[in-house]
C-alpha cells in the first residue's frame, strides 16, 4: 500500500506548510523563538569590543555562530518538543490517529514545519547581525554551502531530539526543566567563550552533546580560519564535526519513531480528557 | 458491528460486564446511559483506541484491535470535545484531513466529500475561511461532525455529541445528523445521557447501565420494555385499593369484568403509568444497585398483582 502513505506524507507537506505559515503570522509565537538570539546578540553587541582571547578578533562577532546554534538547537529540540506535548494535549495528535496515515501526516508536517522556523529564525538573525557586526565573512565563497549542510546536519541531529522529549514528557509543564538542561548544556559548549578556557572534564562533557558541534561548524562557516585556533586541537575538526551530528541523527533515527508510534498508540479521547483536567487543576502562577 | 460479550476491567474496577451490541448497517443507534456507565470505554473499544480486557467485536469485518489504516479510512470519529487545529482556517483543515482519504475511495463511494458541499450541509460556509480557534462552541461541534464525515464513513461514532448545548442549539444539531447521514448509507453509533436525544435522533436505542446492556430497541420498543409498573388506585365497599401491574390495561379490564359479576361498584379509578424518562431512570438506578452491590440480574418477573 504505497499509494495512501504517499498521499499522506504529500498531505504532511502541505501541513507542514500551513503549520510554518501559521507561526510566521502570528506575531506573539515568532517572538517566543526570536527573543533569546536577540537579547544575547544584544548583549554581545556591548562586548563586541572585546576581543577572542589570543587573537584581535571580537568576542562579539565570534558569539554570532554561537547564537545562531543555540537557536537551531533550542527551537528545533524544544519547538518540537513543545509542539508534540501540546498537539497530545489538545487532541491534535489524537485527531491525527483518527485519520487514515494521519500520524505520518502528522509527523511530516510537524517536523518540516519546525525545520522551516528553524532555517527562517537563523536567516532572521543572521542577516542584521551581518550588518551590525564587523568580521563575519558571509561574502567568502565555501560560507553559504558549509552554513547550510551544518544547518540540515544540525536539523537531523537535533529534531529527533525534540521528537523523542515530545513523546516521553508526561505535559508541558515539565518542559521548563529540559530549558534549565539547555541552559546548562549552553554553558559547557564554547558558544559565547572558546571552549578552551574550560577545565578538560567539561569540554569532555561539552563535546557530547550536538550543541558543541553546530557552534564549531557555524564558526567555521561564518568566522576566519585564523580563528580555528582557539578551537580544541587548533582546528575546525570538520571531519568531528559530521560525525558527531551524524551519530546523533542516526540515534534519533533509530529510536524516535518507535517511541512516537508508542506515544500515538496510547491516545484516546478520555487519555485527552485526562489530561486536560488535569492541567486544569494546575494552581495557576 | 457487532459486539458480545464485550468486557472491560481496569485493575479490579469492571466497568464493563459482557456487553452484547450491534448497529447494523446504515442504522441510527443511540448507547443511551448515565455518566459513568461505560458509553466512553465502548466506543473507545470500537474505534481501536482501547484494548479490552475479553470478549468478540467486529466492526466493519475487523476487529478494531488489529484495524489497519483502510479500514480506519471507513469510519468517521467525533469524540466528546476537540480544541485542535485552532490556528487552522475552517475550509484549509477539512480539506487537509481530507485528502488521507482520497487513496481509499472507489467508483461507488469516492473520497472525501467535496469540502465546500459539506461546509454547506453543516452550514459553516461563511465561516469558511476563518480560524477555527475563533468558532463558536456549537460551530466548532458542526465542524468536528464535518471532519467526522469528511471520508464518507460507512460507520460514524459521535460520543456525546450535544453536551454542554442550550435546547436551540441540540435542536439544530440534531437536524443536521439527521440530513447529513441521510442517504449516506452512514451507520451512526452516538453515545448520550439524554433519553430524548436518543428518542429524536435513533433508530434503535441501547441502555447501558451499570456495565450492561439493560434495554435495547426502538423507543416504542424500549418503552414497552422499560415502562415498568403502572399504579392503578380504586375504591371498591367503600374500601381503598391499590395495586402495581404491568398491564394496566389488562388489570383494569378484569376489574369492570368482576364488578358486572358481582354488582360491587368500582369508584375513583385512577391509572398512573410512569413516563418513559421515568422508567429509565428506574431502570438504570436498579442496574447501577445490582453491580454495585456485585449481583445478578433478577431475571425471574415480579409475581401479579391481583385484583382484589
Amino acid at each position: 500500500m504505497t499509494r495512501p502513505r504517499t498521499a499522506a506524507v504529500r498531505a504532511g507537506i502541505a501541513r507542514g506548510r500551513i503549520e510554518f505559515r501559521n507561526t510566521m503570522t502570528n506575531l506573539g509565537e515568532l517572538l517566543g523563538w526570536l527573543w533569546l538570539p536577540i537579547v544575547v546578540l544584544v548583549v554581545m553587541f556591548v562586548l563586541r569590543g572585546t576581543p577572542v582571547p589570543g587573537s584581535g578578533f571580537s568576542l562579539g562577532t565570534q558569539s554570532v555562530a554561537g547564537v545562531l546554534a543555540a537557536n537551531v538547537v533550542f527551537s528545533g529540540v524544544l519547538g518540537l518538543a513543545v509542539a508534540l506535548t501540546m498537539d497530545r494535549e489538545d487532541g491534535t495528535l489524537l485527531r491525527a490517529k483518527a485519520t487514515p496515515n494521519g500520524v505520518i501526516g502528522y509527523l511530516v508536517g510537524a517536523v518540516l514545519a519546525k525545520a522551516a522556523l528553524v532555517v527562517a529564525t537563523t536567516l532572521m538573525v543572521l542577516v542584521p547581525a551581518a550588518f551590525v557586526y564587523d568580521g563575519l565573512e558571509l561574502a567568502r565563497p565555501g560560507a553559504w554551502p558549509t552554513l547550510a549542510w551544518v544547518l540540515v546536519l544540525g536539523l537531523a541531529a537535533t529534531l529527533p531530539l525534540g521528537a523523542v522529549l515530545g513523546a516521553t514528557i508526561a505535559n508541558t509543564r515539565s518542559l521548563g526543566l529540559v530549558t534549565m538542561v539547555f541552559f546548562a548544556l549552553a554553558a559547557v559548549s564554547g558558544l559565547f567563550y572558546p571552549i578552551t578556557a574550560l577545565p578538560g572534564w567539561l569540554q569532555a562533557v561539552g563535546q557530547v552533546f550536538p550543541l558543541y558541534w553546530m557552534g564549531l561548524g557555524l564558526r567555521s562557516a561564518l568566522l576566519p580560519d585564523a580563528l580555528a585556533a582557539v578551537e580544541i586541537g587548533g582546528s575546525w575538526r570538520t571531519g568531528a564535526t559530521v560525525a558527531a551530528l551524524g551519530l546523533w541523527a542516526l540515534a534519533g533515527a533509530l529510536v524516535g519513531p518507535g517511541l512516537l508510534r508508542r506515544a500515538a498508540a496510547r491516545e484516546s479521547g478520555s487519555a485527552v480528557a485526562a489530561r486536560r483536567a488535569q492541567a486544569a487543576q494546575r494552581p495557576a502562577r | 458491528m457487532t459486539a458480545r460479550g464485550l468486557r472491560m476491567q481496569y485493575g479490579s474496577r469492571e466497568v464493563l460486564r459482557g456487553v452484547d451490541l450491534d448497529v447494523g448497517r446504515g442504522e441510527i443507534v443511540a448507547l443511551l446511559g448515565p455518566n459513568g456507565a461505560g458509553k466512553t470505554t465502548t466506543i473507545e473499544i470500537l474505534e481501536g483506541f482501547r484494548k479490552r480486557s475479553s470478549g468478540t467485536v467486529t466492526v466493519l469485518g475487523t476487529d478494531p484491535d488489529h484495524g489497519d489504516e483502510a479500514w480506519r479510512a471507513r469510519l468517521g470519529i467525533v469524540l466528546q470535545s476537540w480544541r485542535d487545529h485552532s490556528a487552522w482556517r475552517v475550509r484549509e483543515l477539512l480539506g487537509h484531513l481530507g485528502s488521507f482519504y482520497a487513496p481509499y475511495g472507489s467508483a461507488a463511494r469516492p473520497r472525501p466529500c467535496a469540502v465546500d458541499d459539506l461546509l454547506a450541509v453543516v452550514g459553516l460556509a461563511d465561516v469558511a475561511d476563518r480560524r477555527i480557534g475563533t468558532l463558536s462552541g456549537g460551530q466548532r461541534r458542526r465542524l468536528d461532525v464535518a471532519v467526522g464525515l469528511v471520508g464518507r464513513p460507512d460507520l460514524l461514532f459521535l460520543d456525546e455529541p450535544t453536551t454542554g448545548f442550550d435546547p436551540q442549539a441540540r435542536l439544530e444539531f440534531h437536524e443536521l445528523v439527521r440530513t447529513t447521514v441521510a442517504g449516506e448509507d452512514t451507520a451512526v453509533l452516538l453515545t448520550t445521557h439524554d433519553l430524548a436525544e436518543a428518542e429524536k435522533l435513533a433508530d434503535r436505542i441501547v441502555v447501558l447501565a451499570g456495565g450492561r446492556i439493560v434495554a435495547d430497541g426502538t423507543a416504542t420498543e424500549l418503552a414497552a420494555q422499560v415502562v415498568g409498573d403502572g399504579e392503578v388506585r380504586w375504591c371498591r365497599g367503600g374500601a381503598e385499593h391499590r395495586a402495581r401491574v404491568s398491564d394496566p390495561t389488562a388489570f383494569v379490564r378484569e376489574l369492570f369484568a368482576r364488578e358486572r359479576r358481582d354488582g360491587m361498584r368500582i369508584t375513583d379509578l385512577t391509572v398512573r403509568v410512569p413516563t418513559l424518562e421515568e422508567s429509565y431512570l428506574a431502570l438504570v438506578e436498579r442496574a447501577e444497585q445490582e453491580a454495585g452491590t456485585g449481583t445478578e440480574m433478577g431475571t425471574g418477573t415480579e409475581a401479579e398483582a391481583v385484583p382484589a
